[in-house]
């Protein structure tokens, strides 16, 4: 008995990426109509897994294995089904010849094909027609494997809302038969901004969110895949696509230093520069260098560079702030907000002086019910000397904090100011 | 050492929990270590999963039924033989290390018959 081989271990997220990418073949496969087969399908092939699994430990090629039951599960459901029951299904043609069919499944399931029909699917959860939040869900629900419950914490919203949104996209692609394809760029430009403005809110819903669930950084990593595979496809390798990869690279190799030991949060101006990811780092400057060949500037070209600011200075005081000003004067030419007014009013106050900052945070509006806002008011009045004001921001911050980490950094700059 | 049957009812196939894949992986990581640690110890025999699907043979016309299996949570879904020095270790065996006692799974402890 002692000679049995040791157990080996599953490593990363086989089972949520395998759900996403088993899904995408099989909603190709079975078509629109099928979107439910084709989930429990997946759901049906992991839960095998795991029973067995979990008895005789890993088989020799994991992937293979869930291939040959998803593949297995579907033929058994296209045999059972007349050809008009498969519309807009890839196995309509073939559903009547056994040797065609099952060659057909067989090639679905082939590595150039799966990233194609996940490219597909991307595109269509993505869809204009679907409302934003929609479009989210069903990204993380079908290409991501996430459940509707990780996604309901993630959202901090309740699972029965995301069921339903869920529900509601997937009636939508029904009804509005839409295909599942990738839109040439080039003919359809707005589907591709819609896919990228998705993965862009998916990162920062990641990276920002004031709840503190596991699934942040999740969140993140499934954004960047996905952007990944994006780029992978040599019609989809465009300079927007390169440029919000570098963004997330550069955004994402601040992660270790963003939290201390305790997982309080750890504003900029105190992190350990020397955590930073280098790695990711050097990559998200390669993408920026790929993405600034083309002709076109996008908003992630001008995120992506302020990032990059932010990575290359060796601390907060040496940032080249001056740059910063700049590029959010441009971003904000591009996409007019408040939060990047305030974001270039911020950088004035390093560029220049607090006084300036002062006066450009007070002609904003429409960020009255944002902390961030009132605590920046409060490190100006604070570094101008003026304790009374910047306590009367700091306390309006904390009220509407709604996350414990940053209740904490506030409390510690009202602490701050008896010191100072 | 003695033999003994570790008889899973229900468990983590019915749990709602099982929706999420990754929630599913990570289960499935605990049942590696608890089989890896047996393994170590010198005292897993074997043990197979059972599919929930099955036939009952029953009485003396051997009618053959489709049940009455029990619903999801009471059904068998699978065994375990372990090796153990007597019937309180390898309760214990089970009360430490049966992953599925979180989803109401229920593990039945029986000794091998002795020749």
């Amino acid at each position: 008995m002692s000679n049995l081989p040791e157990v080996k271990q599953l490593v990363g997220h086989l089972f949520r990426h395998e759900a996403g990418r088993m899904a995408a073949v099989l909603y190709r496969m079975l078509g629109t109509a099928n979107l439910e087969v084709a989930e429990d399908i997946v759901q049906d092939t992991l839960l095998k897994a795991m029973e067995t699994w979990s008895y005789h430990g890993l088989p020799e090629n994991p992937q293979a294995w869930l291939y040959t039951v998803a593949k297995n599960k579907a033929l058994d459901f296209v045999r059972s089904k007349k050809r008009h029951e498969l519309i807009h299904s890839q196995l309509a043609d073939v559903v009547h010849s056994g040797w065609a069919l099952s060659a057909s499944v067989n090639n679905l399931f082939l590595e150039n094909e799966i990233q194609d029909s996940q490219l597909r699917m991307i595109f269509a959860c993505c869809h204009p027609s679907l409302s934003e939040e929609s479009q989210i869900a069903l990204t993380l629900k079908v290409l991501c494997g996430l459940s509707t419950l990780e996604i309901a914490a993630a959202f901090l919203t309740s699972d029965e809302t995301i069921q339903k949104r869920i529900f509601r996209a997937k009636e939508k692609l029904r009804e509005q038969q839409i295909k599942l394809e990738v839109p040439n760029p080039e003919v359809f430009p707005l589907r591709l901004d819609s896919v990228l403005t998705i993965l862009y809110l998916l990162f920062n819903e990641g990276y920002h969110t004031t709840n503190e669930s596991k699934v942040r950084l999740d969140l993140c990593e499934e954004a960047m895949r996905l952007n990944y595979l994006l780029l992978q496809s040599p019609t989809l390798r465009l300079p927007k696509v390169q440029a919000l990869m570098a963004l997330m690279c550069l955004q994402a190799s601040r992660f270790p230093s963003r939290q201390d030991n305790n997982g309080a949060n750890v504003l900029l101006e105190y992190q350990d520069r020397s955590l930073w990811n280098r790695e990711l780092i050097n990559r998200g400057f390669l993408y920026l260098k790929e993405a600034s060949m083309g002709k076109e500037l996008s908003d992630y070209h001008v995120e992506a560079s302020v990032a990059a600011v932010h990575a290359t200075a060796k601390t907060f005081q040496e940032t080249n702030w001056k740059q910063l000003v700049s590029l959010y004067k441009l971003l904000y030419e591009m996409r007019p907000s408040a939060i990047i007014a305030m974001n270039k009013a911020i950088a004035v106050g390093y560029a220049e002086n607090a006084a300036n900052a002062i006066e450009e945070l007070l002609s904003i509006k429409g960020l009255e019910q944002n902390h961030f806002y009132h605590a920046a008011l409060g490190n100006f009045y604070q570094q101008n000397g003026d304790k009374m004001e910047a306590l009367k921001w700091y306390e309006k911050a904390l009220l509407l904090v709604r996350s414990c980490n940053n209740i904490t950094i506030l409390k510690m700059k009202i602490d701050s100011l008896d010191n100072g | 050492m003695e033999k003994f049957m570790l008889i899973f009812h229900g468990g983590s196939d019915v749990a709602p929990e099982m929706q999420a894949p990754e929630a599913m992986q990570a289960h499935m990581q605990k049942w590696f270590a608890w089989i890896d640690q047996l393994r170590k110890e010198g005292r897993y025999v074997g043990g197979e999963p059972l599919q929930p699907t099955g036939k009952f043979i029953v009485g003396k016309n051997k009618v053959v039924t489709d049940g009455p299996f029990a619903e999801g949570k009471e059904l068998v879904g699978g065994y375990f033989i372990i090796e153990a020095k007597d019937l309180n270790e390898a309760i214990q065996i089970s009360s430490d290390g049966y992953p599925d006692f979180i989803f109401d799974g229920k593990v039945e402890v029986r000794p091998v018959q002795k020749m």
